[in-house]
This record gives structure tokens, sequence and C-alpha cells, in this order.
């Protein structure tokens, strides 16, 4: 499947390796290129650099024949816009995005789009971890 | 009217105090507590510390009884957050939204804000109405769902309906000629028989997709 990943942080960088070692078609996308040196060596997909929250960069990304699209990059407004115009305007089949503030994720989620806060699974895991 | 102003910087407290001046009861939510003191030294206490992306403060603002949110921040996607809690979470009737690349003002409209505000038009627009050899002039946009039509000034020139009647011409599909300005007479409506002479100024409403077609038409 072709994947396209906004934000080449730690989240997206390892996402991204893990995917292209599965085989996967995937393309990087970060406004600063020196993210991109979290990808690994053995890294096979595209690094792309520009700013996800245009649409000419997002064609370039080739969202008009992606299979998923996922937003992680620092800004949780800058995810939901870019997983809106990917899900709403490009009808990416598959779109995620992750939104630390557990309030605004809940909100999209209820406006449809798949939004994950790492806030939350994070708390509820280290509750688990005390509990056991 | 109740009126919420995202941003508290140059152009969100000039418009709180203007619209203050025009009597309305204004909260600003700004997340810059410098600036957000400086607001309430100047205007008394109405600028509320946060950010207004999140429902917490929104809710502390009192979002569910606003008639109108303008998110006026420099951030476009913060803009368009702001304007999506204010409209989906607390049901805002009109939600404003400054944009700084015009190429968001499309997509904001598609993702549910109800109107974008963008400097770079509007200083357009000014310098098209300013330079009179411009063939054609937006004078206003009436926007909403699937309603947009556009209130135009076009300048007539060597178009092919020049010298033609309005009832020999063809005009695009739900296109107005609504009134022609011409040197030494008085504004009028062209009737089925008026022809259009070169210089005449006229004034059309159209669907924004008719508007080439329109320009053709008349400048030419």
């Amino acid at each position: 499947m072709k994947v396209i990943i906004m934000g080449c942080g730690r989240v997206g960088a390892q996402l991204a390796a893990l995917l292209d070692a599965e085989g996967h078609e995937v393309t990087a996308l970060d406004t600063d290129s020196y993210s991109f040196r979290r990808l690994p060596a053995e890294f096979k997909g595209t690094a792309l650099m520009g700013n996800g929250l245009e649409e000419e960069t997002l064609k370039k990304a080739g969202i008009e024949q992606a299979d998923a699209f996922v937003a992680v990059t620092e800004g949780d407004n800058r995810n939901v816009m870019a997983a809106q115009m990917a899900k709403k305007i490009f009808n990416v089949p598959k779109v995620l995005c992750r939104i630390y503030d557990p309030l605004r994720r809940d909100l999209y989620t209820i406006l449809g789009l798949e939004a994950l806060s790492p806030t939350t699974i994070f708390a509820e895991l280290l509750k688990e971890k005390l509990e056991s | 009217m109740y009126i919420i102003i995202v941003g508290g910087g140059r152009l969100g407290y000039s418009l709180t105090k203007a619209l203050l001046g025009e009597g309305h009861e204004i909260l600003v939510i700004e997340r810059n507590a410098v600036v957000c003191d400086e607001i309430n030294k100047e205007l008394g206490s109405i600028c509320l510390r946060g950010d207004a992306c999140e429902t917490a403060i929104q809710a502390q603002a009192g979002t569910g009884r606003a008639d109108m949110l303008i998110a006026v921040t420099g951030g476009d996607e913060d803009n368009l957050v702001a304007c999506q809690v204010g409209k989906y979470r607390f049901n805002v009737p009109r939600t404003i939204a400054r944009v700084r690349d015009p190429r968001n003002e499309v997509i904001f409209k598609k993702l549910g804000v109800d109107v974008t505000v963008n400097s770079t038009n509007i200083i357009l627009e000014h310098i098209e109405h300013e330079v009179p050899s411009h063939p054609l002039t937006h004078l206003f946009c009436i926007t909403g769902d699937q309603r947009e039509l556009e209130i135009l000034e076009i300048r007539a020139d060597s178009g092919e309906a020049v010298g033609k009647t309005l009832n020999d011409i063809e005009l695009p599909d739900k296109a107005v000629l609504s009134l022609v300005i011409r040197p030494d007479e008085k504004p009028f409506v062209p009737r089925g028989d008026t022809t259009f002479r070169k210089g005449d100024q006229i004034i059309a409403v159209a669907p924004a997709e008719v508007e080439d077609t329109l320009r053709q038409l008349l400048a030419g």
C-alpha cells in the first residue's frame, strides 16, 4: 500500500521505517529536511521536503493515489487540518492523525477523523502498569 | 451580539476596539499572558488567557451563547481549529477565519468555516479598483453553501457583445447584467434593447465559474 507520513519526527520516522521494511511504498513528508536524518540508511521510500498543509505538496507526495495518510507533526492543529484535507478533499481511504489534547481528540472523533491521543493512551498504559 | 475573538494580536486588538465601539459584547481569547494583560489594561477586562482550540477554554468563554466567533491568529491551522471547535462543539451560528495563504480559502469553506477573510485578496481587489484599465473588478462575493455568487464590475471594451443589444447576446448560465454606468448618463438597468458601448461599466451578478466567459464577452 502507498502511505504518506506527514511529520518525520521520532514517531513518523519510525513508522516510515517499519512500513518500508515490510515492503510498503512510503513517502515521508517534512518541512525540515534535517528531520530525514532519522530515517534508517536502508530506507527505500521517498523523503519529500514540503508543507503538508499545501495542496500542491500533497499532490507532489502522491496523495491522489495514496491508500493511507498519517499526520504526526508536533502541532495538533496542523495534524487536524492535514488529516481533514486528506480525508475530505483527496478522499484518501485511511486517514490517521495524532492529537495530543484528549478533548480535541474527542471532538474530531465525533467529526469523523480517526484520531489518536498519545496522552490518553500512555496515561492509561502507565495506570495499568501501576496496578499490575 | 456576543462575539468571541480568537487572537489578540494587532488585528485582534483593532477588531475588538472597533466592535466594542459598536456596542457589542466582546471576549478575546489569547494565549500570550503579556498580550492578554495589555488588552485588559487598555480595554477593560475582556481578555481570557488560554488556547481557544481547547474545548475547555471555549466552554469557559461561554461560547455556547456566542453569536459569532472570529479567529484572527497568525496561524491558518489554528484559526481553522478554533472555528471548528466553536461551530461543531458549541454550535456557534457564524464562524469567521482569517487566512494568510489564499489557497486555504476554499479548503476552509469545504471544512465548515462560514466565512474566510484573506488580506491578500482584499488588497488585490482594491488595486483592481484603483487601476481603471483593469477589465474586471470583484465587488462582492455572496458565499454560503452552494450559492457562491459574485458581483462584478466589467469594463466593456472589444468583446463581441459590444455594439449588440442585450437581446442579441447569449449570456452564460445564471449571469445577470444588472446595471450600466456610462459617462454623462444616469446609471440604468439594461433592457432588451440596450446596446452596449465601449467604455460602459457594467455591474453583473454571476456565479464565480462564469466570470471568465463574461469578461471575454464584454471586455474581449
